[in-house]
């Protein structure tokens, strides 16, 4: 029974997705679109999971759910912060700087999520990746502190995905 | 009646709150000093600002006519292409040395941008 789950869902979160994505698409709530939307989402990734071998396989939903309130939120206290930098603060008293992250999790997909989440919330952009992916690169617009900007991500976002992706 | 005045007040409000965050995203590109600075205004405030203007979009749609959720699936790709096109801006601006030079990773030998193969690593780069 699992193995024929397995097979039919190599890839749950993905057929979910495609689902809902397909429904939104269709901009009205039927059940026809929403059995298309299933057999879309069933059908596209048992095609396409030999390209993506080592997909992550436990996810951990509803730390993952929490961990989008946050974001969601961080972006929108945040963005008021920047946009408040910005109009009041002279150019030269902004200290903008380069903060070097040492990483804890080893997962591309974990490494996505946690530089887009970094770029999202404003005030700091990843810029890069070191050579084997185990430093991530972030540029800060105003961090006279750069040690308490390195420790506010991994305490408040790595620290999140590592258990997400375990 | 009351309902579709709240609607209106509340989208006006979304309409405004949006046109605040866009126009300090452009004034933080003509305001700010380096390139590396400069990125930060528009990938920014320019998605809190485009995402009140699509949910001013999808309150409207509730509220005058069937509804709409197009604009979920317009925030969720522009949440996830934001960061890539960010990230690639970034590695021009370390890659041509526009913005200071960051310092070496605490872990491994170099950032990625700036790792040359070994077979280019005799060339001279001050003569072109």
């Amino acid at each position: 029974m699992g193995k024929v789950l397995n097979w039919l869902l190599p890839h749950p979160f993905l057929t979910a997705l495609l689902t809902i994505v397909w429904t939104l698409l269709q901009n009205d709530l039927s059940w026809g679109m929403f059995v298309f939307g299933l057999v879309l989402g069933i059908i596209i990734p048992i095609g396409t999971a030999r390209w993506w071998p080592d997909r992550p396989h436990r996810l951990a939903g509803g730390r993952m759910i929490v961990y989008c309130i946050i974001v969601i939120w961080d972006i929108i206290v945040a963005n008021v912060q920047v946009a408040w930098i910005v109009l009041t603060k002279p150019n030269n008293k902004m200290s903008p700087a380069w903060v070097v992250i040492p990483l804890d999790i080893r997962t591309p997909e974990a490494i996505t999520i946690l530089a887009g989440t970094i770029t999202l919330t404003p005030g700091t952009v990843s810029a890069d990746l070191s050579d084997e992916g185990h430093s991530l690169l972030v540029h800060a617009l105003d961090a006279p502190d750069v040690d308490a900007v390195r420790d506010d991500i991994k305490n408040r976002y790595e620290s999140r995905l590592l258990e997400i992706f375990k | 009646m009351t309902g579709s005045v709240l609607a209106s007040i509340f989208i006006a409000i979304l309409l405004v709150v949006g046109a605040i965050f866009t126009l300090v995203a452009g004034i933080g590109l003509l305001k700010l000093a380096d390139p590396m600075s400069r990125l930060h205004a528009p990938t920014k405030a320019g998605t809190l600002g485009i995402g009140a203007f699509l949910l001013a979009s999808m309150v409207h749609s509730f509220a005058f006519s069937d509804g709409s959720f197009h604009e979920l699936l317009i925030m969720a790709f522009l949440f996830v292409t934001a960061p890539v096109s960010a990230n690639f801006i970034a590695k021009v601006h370390i890659h041509t040395r526009a913005s200071a030079t960051p310092p070496p990773p605490l872990v491994d030998d170099t950032w990625s941008t700036l790792e040359v193969p070994p077979e280019d690593q005799d060339i001279d780069v001050t003569q072109s």
